[in-house]
């Protein structure tokens, strides 16, 4: 973020953060989703106010949104979940199940559907935090496992619109204020995750872990705690969406989910999370998602056969990270010219630290070579993820 | 100065021990440290200084012997408890979240919580502002760790062991890389510290540091506890004597070779941010020392004189013949040699076989039909390996158990194999025991008599004084002096490696 | 620290020989871990066979090579692509590209057979060296690359051809991709491909210096860096062989399934990083050998095929793949953590940590 203002700047709080969000990844995925949405009403402007756009608009994302959410806390940490897709299709048929079975009232079935991520996701993180395995294999492991035991269990089943309750259904399209349901508890979902993350000891923490591992342990930092946490929130997430694909759809196939794993690590990589951990936020992923969605949508208005989607997404992987490559890259130049000069280094100044230390004007701290001070991620990234 | 309100030790550690597997790295550690006191742990490389220090902060736990702190037995199983318990350990290597920030480095795990439990950030920032300014540093506190130099990443350290309010602050050669301002810099903080009643020790290879900033002075020899004196009671000579347990003049069996032809020229190498404009040539015969500081781009222009850093400017000549830049491959066509100085990531592949070590550059020719067998590479390695008497019950033993000096074997039977006309050693005899340290230079000195032209790096100035043929001294990425070898004192190469440093000051060099 | 244990022996200035190995050659071949997958693939068919009825009819096997054709052999360069520390999740989108452009240039462009399949692999080389440059050469990690080529590649192919398909390729070739090597026996023409594929691989991977830089550079890139390997290039080859292997699986799909689409392969890449994983090979680089991979992949076909005859749905396969998987990687930890347990019982105390990593600490 401030790759050249290195010593306090006097700027005022509300320039800095006015500077922090305008040079954020954010921003960008942001302003990219409103030119599309404004492209694509300018050619159809049902798709911003007919009497479903606007809904649609908003409700679809809901579901890749809780996810993404979900996926976020987990990569942070340096790990990845590919079992969510296969969570979310067991979660979505225990729903539909729950309801042909019991006549449970709506909010149990909904926070049954939740535990059931929950626990999946624990079995992911106890393999993971305990065993000491990469995330990425035994994600890929359960994945195939609570995708078979889903489909053993439903067998031939399908859930049918009709098995659920009306007023469950009713919370896949009802609005209030305008603003469909769904999209209200991924929205509140995803002000909760991103709060804590920015607020609380236990987010940073994930951050930390993510950052560098092995500081982290020397720190004695709780980080088989917090891998572990972070699993279960993706699994409960999952859960969620699961039960919102149950009340969006009305139906629970065999193909619920199935491949939706990829897309909420790809929404996260487009809003800015660094795949090796460590930095990217949930407001970033949940704008991929949108953004994801949105396209997915837009093509076809925008005269582009939407078999074409799938190719726009890769491209915008593929552009995410290579971008996210040229700033990192772009950022170090700096550095190092920065220390080349010796005015602009960090530690030195003049002025202020009065009783303890010698003051002394402009020191060039440039005996230090550039690559040096990377030691602690670029090499030791490699491995850790998977 | 000192105020003994809290006399008596704060840390008392007795006879600990600790083995890694089959790798005693501690037979009969003590160390004891009074409150308001600094005090200096010395010994070589391998001495067992890290593995002590890292019992102490709960990252090992001792195998044997008692560990008391502030008066009270204590077993610490992870850093968090000896966090808590009021010990703030600085380690060599700086390990900082370079993802986060300044202040979220100095404060995580226990942020300033304001309503709710949130993390008050803007408290948060002033206590960090008020660290820096107490440390007479500044550093933006908003700004992510990455891209900090080793100097400012100490000094987060050290905020961060100072906000911890810690009774012992352990510091790990955290002067290596620092310049002479940061080195009078932190001396300032570690008094105002050792004023406040805690309880300091300080880790260090400069002597000078030592007597200057300590007050007492503990030494370790071969994972044992060796002696504790006053430092007004002791000098460098003793001490020195005492921590390698023996003459210094017989380590150093170096024989003068006969100086042949040119066989390395390097002309104005510069890569921009790490060193610049540097010339010079190393003939058949010769051992030249490369001396510095750490961190002044010894390194750095020895790894773009092999290829496997890039650099901007310059040429590099072997024979005669130009090498090509940023391509090992080709300088290990033309004959040259590295043994680099980090052993276990850049050196060998310590999951790797002996044999496939020391085959390791030489496989291209040992293919029949463009096939290679793990027959031919026993075959190829056995001789060296032999040569170097590395210790292994097989060639097919992995080099991750073995010690650090029988690993270094390795390293170098692999590059002898090659036969090479240039030999460039990063820190020869860094983290080695003091028998195979002899080895490594009498092997150095009977391979300059055979012709090879030897380029030494070492941080070690006994070492280059003792086995070089002629000194270069780096300065801040450029050659600052050259001595020759009946010319060089300590004090002369000291001085040109800190020459830029004293004299340049605020000026930025051309 | 790690010195202290070594005195100099005293001048015996006489030069050291060494034994070859340090444990006799069955000890070597037992205790390893492609043993263990030949192991439990023999004991699966030798089960299958006694208790599976029609297991060893002669449809099984002709049918369990047919299908397992495609993950045997991207298996091959996706296990060099992982001991060298990467990952390539765009295999299967690779096959579904080539599989449609091998199409519409026979049919839309009126190439010939020969012309068409020679493209299509060239095609797929071109896939593989894409993400072997975003790879090996800009740096980027191989896992968020390959999602995005994974989307990318399927996606063109979706574009070219959406929901269509081309079907009609001469019956000369669709007949040689489902004919057997010799009448009656159960090998499928595709094992000749696979076998001279395999022979090439394994002497690339366990016979060749650049093998052995693959080795290398998945354990330490870095020491590989030093002792003259090229790393960029070494993995930009064998993104490249991975493409063109899928471009041959592509033309193999659309083949014997007679049809070329986009759909074709979806999934796949999962199953066979799985089968890899399971073969043996470390999913942290350097470790792992092409005949436990082979061994991994037919054990999956066996045990799918034995669930199929015995009535099984295709869903409790998911389920042992998946279980196989998981603990297939938590052996190892599993291992590690019974040996430490017997380390810290001889020794008085032991450090909380994995002797491993604090090894590695202290030592460096």
């Amino acid at each position: 973020m401030s790759d050249t203002t290195l010593r306090p700047s006097a700027e005022s709080p509300v320039a800095r953060t006015l500077k922090t969000l305008l040079r954020s990844r954010e921003l960008a995925v942001a302003i990219v989703l409103v030119l599309l949405i404004a492209v694509t009403t300018i050619k159809s402007d049902s798709f911003l106010f007919g009497a479903t756009g606007w809904r649609d608009l908003l409700l679809t994302p809901s579901m890749l949104i809780l996810l993404a959410v979900g996926q976020t806390c987990v990569i942070v940490t340096r790990n990845v979940d590919l079992s969510v897709g296969s969570t979310l299709g067991l979660t979505a048929y225990l729903t539909g199940r729950l309801f042909v079975d019991t006549s449970l009232p709506i909010i149990a079935v909904v926070l049954a559907g939740v535990l059931m991520g929950a626990v999946l996701g624990l079995v992911n993180g106890i393999l993971v935090a305990f065993g000491r395995v990469p995330a990425l294999v035994i994600t890929l492991g359960t994945m195939y496992i609570y995708r078979g035991a889903f489909l053993t269990w439903a067998g031939s089943d399908r859930i049918n619109a009709s098995d659920m309750p009306a007023a469950f259904k009713d919370l896949g399209t009802e609005s209030i204020l305008g603003i469909p349901i769904l999209t209200i508890v991924a929205v509140v979902v995803l002000v909760i995750v991103g709060y804590y993350l920015r607020t609380a000891r236990g987010g940073r923490e994930l951050y930390a872990i993510g950052s560098d591992p092995d500081a982290a342990e020397l720190y004695g930092l709780k980080v088989t705690r917090r891998i572990l946490a972070a699993f279960v929130l993706s699994g409960a997430l999952a859960g969620l969406a699961g039960v919102v694909s149950a009340a969006r759809f009305g139906t629970v196939s065999s193909s619920v989910g199935q491949g939706i794993e990829l897309e909420a690590v790809a929404a996260a990589v487009i809003g800015g999370v660094a795949i090796f951990g460590g930095s990217g936020t949930v407001w970033g992923a949940a704008l991929g998602a949108f953004l994801l969605v949105t396209i997915n949508r837009a093509l076809p208005v925008l005269g582009i056969s939407d078999f074409w989607q799938q190719a726009v997404v890769g491209v915008l992987i593929v552009g995410a990270i290579v971008l996210d490559r040229v700033l990192v890259s772009r950022q170090e130049r700096a550095l190092i010219a920065a220390r080349e000069h010796g005015p602009d280094t960090p530690s030195t100044g003049s002025g202020g630290g009065p009783a303890l230390a010698p003051i002394v004007p402009g020191t060039p701290a440039d005996h230090e070579p550039g690559h040096e001070t990377g030691t602690t991620d670029p090499s030791d990234t490699e491995e850790v993820v998977r | 100065m000192t105020q003994a309100h809290q006399a008596g030790p704060v840390l008392e550690l007795g006879d600990v021990s600790k083995s890694f597997g089959a790798v005693t790295a501690l037979r009969s550690a003590s160390l004891s440290v009074d409150a308001g006191s600094i005090h200096a742990l010395i010994g070589e490389n391998g001495a067992g200084k890290s593995t002590l220090i890292k019992i102490v902060a709960g990252v090992h736990r001792r195998d044997g012997g008692t560990f008391r702190f502030q008066g009270a037995d204590v077993d610490f199983t992870s850093t968090a408890e000896s966090k808590g318990a009021g010990i703030a350990v600085i380690y060599q290597e700086p390990t900082l979240f370079p993802d986060l920030s300044v202040t979220e480095n100095i404060f995580m795990g226990r942020q300033p919580l304001g309503r709710g439990r949130r993390i008050d950030y803007a408290a948060m920032y002033t206590e960090a502002e008020a660290l820096f300014a107490r440390l007479g540093v500044y550093i933006d506190p908003r700004r992510p760790a990455r891209g900090l130099s080793i100097a400012d990443q100490q000094i987060i350290e050290i905020a961060k062991a100072i906000s911890l309010d810690a009774a012992l602050l352990i510091m790990d050669e955290p002067t290596a890389a620092l310049s002479g301002v940061e080195v009078e810099r932190l001396f300032a903080v570690a008094r105002s510290l050792r004023d406040e009643g805690r309880g300091l020790v300080f880790i260090s290879h400069r002597f000078e540091e030592v007597f200057e900033l300590c007050d007492t002075v503990t030494v370790m020899r071969d994972g044992s506890y060796v002696s504790t004196k006053k430092i007004a009671d002791t000098t460098v000579d003793a001490l020195v004597a005492e921590m390698v347990g023996r003459e210094v003049a017989d380590l150093f069996p170096k024989t003068v070779a006969e100086v042949g032809d040119v066989v390395l020229d390097v002309q104005g190498l510069s890569s921009v941010g790490v060193f610049r404009d540097v010339s010079f040539q190393v003939r058949a015969g010769e051992i030249v020392g490369l001396a510095g500081l750490v961190g002044a781009g010894r390194s750095e222009i020895a790894r773009a004189v092999f290829g496997v850093d890039k650099y901007d400017e310059g040429s590099v000549e072997l024979l005669g013949k130009k090498v090509p830049a940023s391509n090992p491959r080709a300088a290990i066509k033309a004959g040259m040699a590295f043994v680099p100085e980090d052993r276990r990531k850049q050196g060998l592949v310590t999951e790797a076989s002996v044999a496939r070590n020391v085959a390791g550059v030489i496989r291209r020719g040992l293919t029949t039909a463009g096939l290679l067998t793990g027959r031919a590479e026993n075959r190829a390695a056995a001789p060296w390996a032999g040569r170097l008497e590395v210790k292994t019950n097989a060639l097919d033993m992995h080099a991750t158990t073995m010690s650090g000096g029988n690993q270094q074997k390795v390293v170098i039977a692999k590059w002898l194999a090659t036969e090479p006309k240039l030999l460039i050693i990063d820190e020869p005899t860094r983290g080695i025991d003091v028998g195979t340290k002899s080895e490594v230079h009498r092997l150095l000195s009977d391979l300059a008599g055979q012709g090879l032209a030897i380029l030494m790096i070492s941080s070690e100035l006994p070492e280059v004084l003792g086995m070089a043929d002629r000194v270069l001294v780096v300065c801040e990425g450029r050659i600052t002096a050259e001595i020759a070898r009946e010319d060089a004192t300590p004090e002369n190469v000291m001085f040109a490696a800190t020459n830029a440093v004293t004299h340049t000051g605020s000026e930025v060099p051309a | 620290m790690s010195t202290l244990t070594d005195h100099p022996e005293t001048s015996a200035r006489k030069t050291r020989t060494y034994a070859a190995y340090s444990r006799p050659f069955w000890q070597r071949v037992v205790f390893s871990r492609e043993f263990a997958v030949i192991a439990l693939l023999i004991a699966a068919i030798v089960y299958s066979r006694s208790q599976v009825d029609y297991f060893d009819g002669p449809q099984t096997m002709y049918y369990l090579f047919r299908d397992s054709a495609s993950i045997l052999l991207l298996a091959l360069p996706m296990t060099a692509i992982i001991i060298t520390g990467e990952i390539d999740l765009s295999v299967a989108s690779t096959v579904g590209l080539t599989s449609v452009a091998f199409g519409m240039l026979h049919s839309d462009a009126g190439l010939s057979m020969t012309v068409a399949a020679l493209l299509a692999i060239v095609i797929g080389a071109v896939c593989g060296a894409f993400n072997g440059f975003l790879i090996a050469y800009v740096g980027l990690p191989s896992i968020a690359v390959t999602i995005g080529t994974l989307a990318l590649f399927r996606g063109i192919a979706a574009g070219l051809l959406g929901t269509e398909s081309r079907t009609d390729f001469s019956e000369k070739w669709t007949d040689l991709a489902k004919e057997r090597i010799i009448e009656d026996q159960p090998y499928p023409m595709i094992l000749i491909p696979f076998v001279v594929l395999a022979i090439v691989f394994v002497l690339l991977l366990h016979f060749s210096p650049f093998g052995r830089g693959v080795f290398e550079i998945g354990l330490n890139d870095e020491a590989a860096h030093f002792t003259g390997v090229d790393v960029a290039r070494t993995k930009a080859i064998l993104f490249v062989l991975s493409g063109a292997v899928a471009g041959f699986v592509g033309i193999y799909t659309t083949l014997v399934t007679g049809v070329a689409r986009a759909e074709n392969s979806v999934g796949l890449e999962l199953q066979v990083i799985a089968a890899v994983l399971l073969g043996g090979v470390s999913i942290f680089g350097g470790k792992g050998a092409l005949h436990g991979v082979i061994a991994g992949v037919l054990l999956i076909g066996v045990i799918q095929r034995a669930m199929l005859l015995s009535g099984e749905t295709i869903n409790i396969i998911n389920i042992v793949i998946g279980v196989l998987l998981v603990l297939s990687v938590m052996s190892t930890s599993l291992l590690a953590g019974v040996r430490r347990l017997a380390a810290a019982s001889k020794g008085a105390r032991s450090s909380g940590r994995t002797s491993d990593s604090a090894g590695k600490r202290s030592l460096s």
